[in-house]
C-alpha cells in the first residue's frame, strides 16, 4: 500500500520527493474540487459579462426597475442618496455586487453595520442590479476572473495580508472587534470575487485599497493565501476557532482540567 | 468560652528550655466542653470483589486487557511514525502523523493509568488505616539539643565575642556579589536610551513607502478613503531594520479636508498635504500597532487594549487606555509627487518612559 | 478526644514470613535490594514512608496533577530544544509550509516552523508542551484554590503556602518567557506589550527595558535570553522549589477532612505501598495520556498563522496565554487620560496602577495564611480541613477574590466576548470595570450569606435530621413529616469545626490598650461577628426530647 516511504534515517532537511502516495490522492481530489468550483465561479461570472454592450444595456433597464421597487426606500429614486442611505453615484459595480451578492444589502435593519445573509436576489436580478449601478457614474469595475483563480503566490499574499488585513480579520481570517459593535468579519467561505471586490470598494467602514495601493496581482496573492488556509485545514487538528490563546485557555479549563477533575473523582470513589 | 487571648500566651513558644507540658494559644477558638464526641472509624464494608470470587477474577481480567492495550498503543505509535512520514509540502502528511502518533501515544498512557487505579480500587486490600500524628515541632529534648549546637558552635568559633572580625566577614560577603551585578551593565550598549526612544529614521525629504513591497507612494494613489502602511523608503538600508520599524511604522490616510482642518492647532496647518495625514502607527500605551482604521468614523483602534483615536482630532484618544495622542509626522510631497516627511516627529514615538516630558 | 478506633498500627509492616522456597525471581528481587540498602540505607526511608498513610479525596489529587504535567513539560520541553534554535539570526524560510516560503524570519520561528511542519511527531510534542503548561498553571490555580478554601494553610503549612505561591509564580514565568520562544507574531507583540510596561516605571523603567533587550526594542538577543531563562535557570528553581514543597508536605502529612474516626492529631486513608503508589502512578498515565490525547487532536499556537514577528502589522484578537490574562484585562480596564507629567518627568499611572493592583493582590495572596493568623491568634496546628462553608467569612474572601481575578481574566478577551455576544467593546468595558468592583463585593456579601445558611442548616438537619418525605397524620389530625434521625458518623461529619468568637479588648500587662490590639479587634469582628456554633451535646439531648 506504501511504496514511497523516506529512508527513515535522512536528515530532517533532505525532504523525500515522492509524490505516490496515498495522500496525493486526497490532494488530487482537493485540487479538483477546487478547480470545478473555480470553474463553476468563472463560467457564473462570465454570465454576467460577456457582450456587456447589449447584455449591459439590457439589464441595466431591469435593474433601473428593480432599483426602484427595492432600495429607492432608501438610496432614492435616482440612486443619489438620501438620510437613510448614501448615494451610489461612482460607487461602481464592484461595490454592488459585492453588496448584493454577500446579501448586505438589503438591509435587514438599521444596526451598527450590515450582515453577510443569504441573498434577497437571483444572480440575474443582481447581475440587473450591478448593472444599472455602473451606469449611473464610473466606478471600480467587476474584478477580472484572472485574479480570482486563487493560483497566485501564497507567500507573498500571505505577507500583505498580514500587514493590510489581519489587525482587523484576525492572521487566520476569524475576523475581529472594531468600534461601536462594528466587526470585521469571518473570511473563511467568503467568495474570492467578494473578497477582491470588498478591497476595491470598501465596504462599510474598511478602508478602500485601491490598485494604487495593492495591485490587481498583489489581491490576487492575498485571495491564494485566504483559499489556502481554508481549504488546508490546522494541521494540529481541531482549530477552536483561530481565535487564538482566549479559546485555547477556555479548552484546557472546561475540557481539559474538566476531564481530569472527574478522573479524580472517579479514582476516589469507594467501588461497590 | 475562649481561656487564652493571643496575648497572653505568646511567648509560650519561645522559651525552649521549659521542660513542663507547653501551654499552645488557641487565640480566639471556643473550646467547649460540652463538644459532641468522635464516634470512631464505622465499621469497614466489603467491596464486591472481596465477597465474590467471579467478579474478582473479571476486574483482574479487565485491568489485563487494558494493560495488553497499551502495548498495543504504544507498538501502534511506532508505527504510525514509521508507515505515515511527512510528506514536504503536504500538509496532510503532517496532519495525519501527528494525528496517529498522538493516538497511539494516548493509546499507550490512558490504559496503564485505568487498569492501575482499577487494580487498586477494586483488587487491592482497601481497609482504611490510621497514622498518629505528632506534631510538627521537635521534643523538647531535640530542641534543646539544637540550642546547645549552636552555642557550642558559637562559643568555639567566638562569632559571637570577636565582633570586628565577625563585621568584616558580613561586609566581605556582602560585597562579594556586587561585581557579579555590575557586569550585568553590558547587557546593553554604552548608547543613550533616551536619546534613542526620542528620535526616529524619519527626516526631511525621506520618501513615504508602501510596507511590504517598498515601494514609493505617490499623493495621487492616496484616494479618499483609503489606508496605506507606510514605512520610510530607506528602511532596507537601515543598520537595524526591526528596531527602526518599531519606531517609524507610519499609518497614511486621506480624509475630506473640510473634515478635520477645524481641528488643527496652530502651528501643524501644512503637516497635512491636501486630506492626505500620517500618524505613527506604535500605541502611546503600551506599543502595540494602533493599525484598525474605519474609514467613515475616521476612528483608529489598538487590538491589544482597544484604545481608540480619532483622526479628525489629530488622533485624540476617545476611548480606552491611552493618554496622548498619536504623534502626527509632517508630510508633503516632493518634485516627482511622491509624499514625503517634513522631518521626523516633533516629540517621541510610542509608549510613554520616564524621561519623557 | 484521643484517637478513637485505631485498628491497624499502620507504620509496623508486618515481615512476611513463608514457608515456600524463593522463586528464581524474589532472590534477585532480594539481591538487588541488599545490594543498593548496602550502600544507601535506603531501607530507612522505606519502613519510614513506604506504609505511610494518605487521605483518599479527589480534591487531594489537584497537586498531583500539576506535578504531572510538569512531567510531561519536561520531557517534551528535552524533545523541543534538541531542534529549537534560540537565535534571531535572519534567514529565508525555505521549509514545508507554502504560505511562508521565501519569507525572512528569525532562525528560532524558522526552526519552531520545522519542528512542527518537517519533524515527525515535532508539532505533536510542540502541543504536547503547550497544552500541558496550560494544565499545570490551571491546576495550580485550582490546587490553591482548595487549599485556601479548606483553609489548609493554616498552621503548620504557612510557609508551604508561601513556597507554593512562589511556584504558582515561577510557572507563570515560565510560561510567558516560553510563549516568547517562537519569535511569532503573536509572541512578539506580546514581548512589545511588556517592553511598554516597562518604560512606564518610574526612574528606572527606561534603563530597565533598555538592559532587557540589549538596546531597543525588539533587538537580536532577547529570544536568548529569555530561552535561557526558560530552559535553565526558571526550571532549575522550580525543581528546587517544587522539592521542598513536597518534602514539607511530607513532614507535615496531608489533612484530612472531618469525618468518623479522623481527628487532628490522625490521619486515615490509604497506605503509599500499595494502594496510594497504584492510585497516584496510574493518575500519572491518565494525566499524562490526556495531555497527549488533546495534543494529538486539538490545535495549540498555530504559529504559522502569525508569521515571523515584524513591528508593524498585529492581529485582531491579541492575547496572552490564559494565566497571563488578568495583567492584559487590567491594562484594558484602565480609563482614559491616567497618565501626567510632573517635574519634568512622565508618570503612566495607566500602566503604574495595574501594576500596583495586582501585585497587591498577590502580595495579599502570598500572606493570607498570616493575616488570618494574627486574628484569630490560633496558635494550634490544624490538620483537619474546612469545609468552606464552616469559615463564612474566609470562604466569602476568596470567593471576592476568585471574582476579581476572573473579571480581570475576561477583560483579557473583552474584544472576544463583544464579537461574539453581539455587544460593543465599549460596553463591554464599562461593564466589566463595573463588575470589578460591585461583582466582587457582591461575591462576598453573597458567598457569606450563602455560607452562614447553609451552616445553618447544617445544625437544623443535626438537631432535628433529615426530612424523610413521608408524612403522617398524627392522633390529634395534624399532619407533620417524619424527620429521620442522622447516625452518629454522619452527624460528626457536620460538627467537627473550629468556632471562633470575635477579640474582645483587653489591657495588655501594663494596662494598656495597644493600637494593634484594636487593629486586630476591628478585623476579628468582621471575621467572627457573625458566627454559628456547632452543635453541642446538650443541645441535642434538648433537642431529642421536645
Amino acid at each position: 500500500m506504501r511504496t514511497s516511504s523516506p529512508k527513515p534515517n535522512s536528515a530532517p532537511r533532505q525532504r523525500a520527493t515522492g509524490r505516490r502516495s496515498p495522500l496525493a490522492t486526497v490532494a488530487l481530489i482537493a485540487i479538483g474540487l477546487v478547480a470545478t468550483g473555480g470553474a463553476y465561479a468563472l463560467a457564473s461570472t462570465t454570465a454576467t459579462a460577456t457582450n456587456p454592450a447589449i447584455v449591459h444595456q439590457a439589464s441595466a433597464d431591469e435593474g433601473k426597475k428593480l432599483f426602484a421597487a427595492n432600495c429607492a426606500n432608501c438610496h432614492g429614486l435616482d440612486a443619489a442618496g438620501t438620510d437613510e442611505g448614501p448615494s451610489l453615484h461612482g460607487v461602481g459595480a464592484a461595490s454592488a455586487d459585492f453588496q448584493l451578492g454577500t446579501g448586505r444589502m438589503p438591509l435587514a435593519m438599521q444596526g451598527p453595520q450590515g450582515e453577510k445573509k443569504t441573498p434577497q436576489f437571483t444572480a440575474e436580478q443582481i447581475a440587473d442590479l450591478v448593472a444599472y449601478v455602473a451606469s449611473l457614474a464610473p466606478g471600480p469595475a467587476l474584478p477580472e476572473d484572472r485574479y480570482l483563480q486563487a493560483d497566485g503566490s501564497a507567500s507573498k499574499g500571505a505577507e500583505l495580508y498580514r500587514i493590510n488585513c489581519a489587525m482587523c480579520h484576525n492572521v487566520a481570517g476569524a475576523g475581529g472587534a472594531l468600534t461601536q459593535g462594528k466587526f470585521a468579519p469571518a473570511l473563511a467561505g467568503v467568495e474570492a470575487r467578494h473578497i477582491y471586490e470588498a478591497m476595491v470598494t470598501g465596504p462599510q467602514n474598511m478602508p478602500v485599497f485601491s490598485d494604487l495601493n495593492i495591485t490587481p496581482q498583489q489581491k490576487a496573492d492575498i485571495i491564494t493565501y485566504l483559499k489556502f488556509i481554508e481549504n488546508n485545514p490546522s494541521v494540529g487538528g481541531a482549530d477552536l476557532g483561530s481565535l487564538g490563546p482566549v479559546s485555547e485557555g477556555l479548552f484546557i479549563w472546561i475540557f481539559g482540567l474538566g476531564a481530569i477533575v472527574a478522573m479524580t473523582v472517579w479514582i476516589a470513589a469507594r467501588p461497590n | 468560652m475562649a481561656k487564652h487571648d493571643g496575648e497572653t500566651s505568646a511567648a509560650a513558644g519561645s522559651a525552649i528550655e521549659k521542660k513542663l507540658a507547653r501551654e499552645v494559644s488557641a487565640g480566639t477558638a471556643v473550646i467547649s466542653s460540652n463538644a459532641l464526641e468522635n464516634p470512631g472509624l464505622p465499621p469497614h464494608q466489603p467491596r464486591v470483589t472481596d465477597l465474590d470470587p467471579k467478579k474478582e477474577k473479571a476486574a483482574q481480567r479487565r485491568v489485563i486487557w487494558l494493560f495488553t492495550l497499551s502495548i498495543i498503543g504504544s507498538v501502534f505509535a511506532i508505527y504510525a511514525y514509521i508507515a505515515f512520514p511527512i510528506e514536504p509540502g503536504n500538509l496532510t502528511s503532517t496532519r495525519v502523523n501527528n494525528l496517529l502518533v498522538g493516538l497511539g501515544i494516548a493509546t499507550a498512557l490512558l490504559p496503564i493509568g485505568i487498569g492501575a487505579i482499577y487494580w487498586a480500587k477494586n483488587l487491592m486490600k482497601n481497609d482504611e488505616l490510621v497514622e498518629e500524628r505528632h506534631g510538627t515541632r521537635g521534643t523538647e529534648e531535640t530542641r534543646a539539643a539544637a540550642a546547645e549546637v549552636f552555642r557550642v558552635g558559637n562559643e568555639e568559633s567566638g562569632f559571637g565575642r570577636r565582633t570586628l572580625l565577625r563585621n568584616t566577614l558580613i561586609g566581605a560577603v556582602v560585597a562579594a556579589p556586587l561585581p557579579g551585578i555590575v557586569m550585568l551593565r553590558d547587557l546593553a550598549p554604552s548608547a543613550d536610551p533616551v536619546e534613542a526612544f526620542s528620535r526616529t529614521m524619519w527626516k526631511a525629504g525621506t520618501r513615504l513607502a508602501r510596507d511590504g513591497s517598498g515601494t514609493a507612494i505617490k499623493a495621487s494613489d492616496v484616494t479618499l478613503g483609503s489606508v496605506f502602511h507606510v514605512v520610510p523608503y530607506d528602511l532596507p538600508e537601515a543598520e537595524h531594520k526591526l528596531e527602526e520599524k518599531a519606531k517609524a511604522a507610519v499609518l497614511l490616510m486621506r480624509l475630506k479636508p473640510e473634515d478635520f482642518v477645524h481641528n488643527i492647532t496652530p502651528g501643524r496647518e501644512d503637516w497635512h498635504y491636501h486630506g492626505i495625514v500620517a500618524y505613527s502607527k506604535i500605541c502611546t500605551h503600551v506599543g502595540c500597532p494602533v493599525a484598525l482604521y474605519e474609514q467613515h468614523t475616521h476612528h483608529l483602534l489598538c487590538p491589544c487594549h482597544q484604545s481608540q483615536f480619532d483622526i479628525t482630532r489629530e488622533a485624540a484618544v476617545i476611548f480606552g487606555p491611552a493618554k496622548r495622542p498619536l504623534p502626527q509626522l509632517p508630510i508633503t510631497v516632493d518634485a516627482e509627487g511622491y509624499l514625503i516627511a517634513q522631518s521626523d516627529f516633533h516629540e517621541p514615538v510610542g509608549p510613554s518612559f520616564w524621561e519623557r516630558s | 478526644m484521643t484517637a478513637a478506633g485505631t485498628t491497624t498500627a499502620a507504620t509496623t509492616a508486618t515481615p512476611t514470613s513463608t514457608d515456600a522456597p524463593p522463586t528464581a525471581g524474589s532472590r534477585f528481587t532480594g539481591a538487588v535490594a541488599n545490594y543498593i540498602d548496602e550502600r544507601t540505607s535506603i531501607s530507612g526511608l522505606v519502613k519510614e514512608l513506604g506504609r505511610k498513610i494518605f487521605p483518599d479525596h479527589w480534591s487531594f489529587m489537584l497537586g498531583e496533577v500539576a506535578i504531572y504535567s510538569f512531567i510531561a513539560i519536561l520531557l517534551s520541553g528535552t524533545f523541543l530544544t534538541l531542534f529549537f534554535d534560540p537565535s534571531m539570526v535572519e534567514v529565508h524560510y525555505e521549509g514545508s509550509y507554502d504560505p511562508l516560503k521565501g519569507i525572512e524570519m528569525s532562525a528560532a520561528y524558522a526552526s519552531a516552523l520545522d519542528i512542527t511542519f518537517d519533524i515527525r511527531g515535532g508539532l505533536l510534542m510542540r502541543q504536547v508542551h503547550h497544552w500541558a503548561a496550560l494544565l499545570f498553571v490551571a491546576s495550580i490555580g485550582l490546587h490553591m484554590l482548595r487549599v485556601f478554601f479548606t483553609g489548609a494553610f493554616r498552621k503548620p503549612r504557612e510557609l508551604n503556602w508561601v513556597i507554593g505561591f512562589v511556584l504558582f509564580v515561577l510557572a507563570m514565568a515560565e510560561g510567558f518567557t516560553g510563549y516568547s520562544l517562537p519569535d511569532d507574531l503573536l509572541s512578539g507583540n506580546g514581548l512589545r506589550i511588556i517592553d511598554g510596561m516597562v518604560k512606564g516605571i518610574p526612574v528606572i523603567g527606561t534603563w530597565t527595558s533598555w538592559l532587557l533587550f540589549g538596546g531597543e526594542f525588539p533587538g537580536t538577543v532577547i529570544v536568548g535570553r529569555l530561552y535561557v531563562l526558560h530552559i535553565m535557570l526558571l526550571p532549575a528553581i522550580l525543581i528546587a522549589a517544587l522539592g521542598v514543597h513536597l518534602l514539607l508536605m511530607v513532614i507535615n502529612k496531608h489533612t484530612q477532612f472531618a469525618g468518623p474516626g479522623r481527628t487532628n492529631s490522625n490521619v486515615v486513608g490509604v497506605p503509599v505501598m500499595p494502594v496510594f503508589a497504584a492510585k497516584a502512578g496510574g493518575f500519572f498515565f491518565i494525566v499524562f495520556g490526556t495531555i497527549v490525547l488533546i495534543a494529538s487532536t486539538v490545535t495549540i499556537n498555530p504559529i504559522w498563522n502569525y508569521g515571523p514577528y515584524d513591528p508593524s502589522p498585529v492581529s485582531a484578537g491579541t492575547q496572552p496565554d490564559w494565566y497571563i490574562g488578568f495583567a492584559d484585562g487590567a491594562l484594558r480596564l484602565v480609563p482614559p487620560g491616567w497618565e501626567f507629567v510632573l517635574f519634568d518627568h512622565t508618570w503612566t499611572i495607566s500602566v503604574l496602577a495595574p501594576m500596583a493592583v495586582l501585585g497587591g493582590f498577590l502580595v495579599l495572596v502570598m500572606f493570607y495564611p498570616f493575616i488570618e493568623a494574627w486574628i484569630t491568634g490560633d496558635k494550634r496546628e490544624h490538620h483537619i480541613a474546612d469545609r468552606p462553608r464552616n469559615a463564612p467569612t474566609r470562604t466569602a474572601i476568596g470567593a471576592a477574590g476568585v471574582t476579581f481575578y476572573a473579571v480581570l481574566w475576561a477583560a483579557a478577551s473583552s474584544d472576544i466576548i463583544a464579537t461574539h455576544f453581539k455587544l460593543t467593546i465599549e460596553g463591554v468595558t464599562y461593564a466589566l470595570q463595573a463588575l470589578l468592583i460591585f461583582g466582587t463585593l457582591a461575591a462576598y456579601l453573597i458567598t457569606k450569606r450563602v455560607c452562614l445558611a447553609l451552616q445553618a442548616k447544617d445544625r437544623e438537619i443535626v438537631l432535628h435530621g433529615v426530612e424523610s418525605g413521608r408524612i403522617v397524620r398524627m392522633p390529634g389530625g395534624e399532619y407533620i413529616e417524619v424527620h429521620e434521625k442522622l447516625d452518629e458518623y454522619d452527624r460528626w461529619r457536620l460538627v467537627d469545626f473550629e468556632d471562633y468568637k470575635p477579640l474582645m479588648i483587653r489591657p495588655n500587662a501594663k494596662g494598656k490598650i495597644t493600637v494593634g490590639q484594636r487593629v486586630r479587634a476591628v478585623f476579628s469582628r468582621w471575621f467572627f461577628e457573625d458566627r454559628i456554633s456547632p452543635v453541642t451535646k446538650g443541645e441535642l439531648e434538648s433537642g431529642e426530647h421536645h
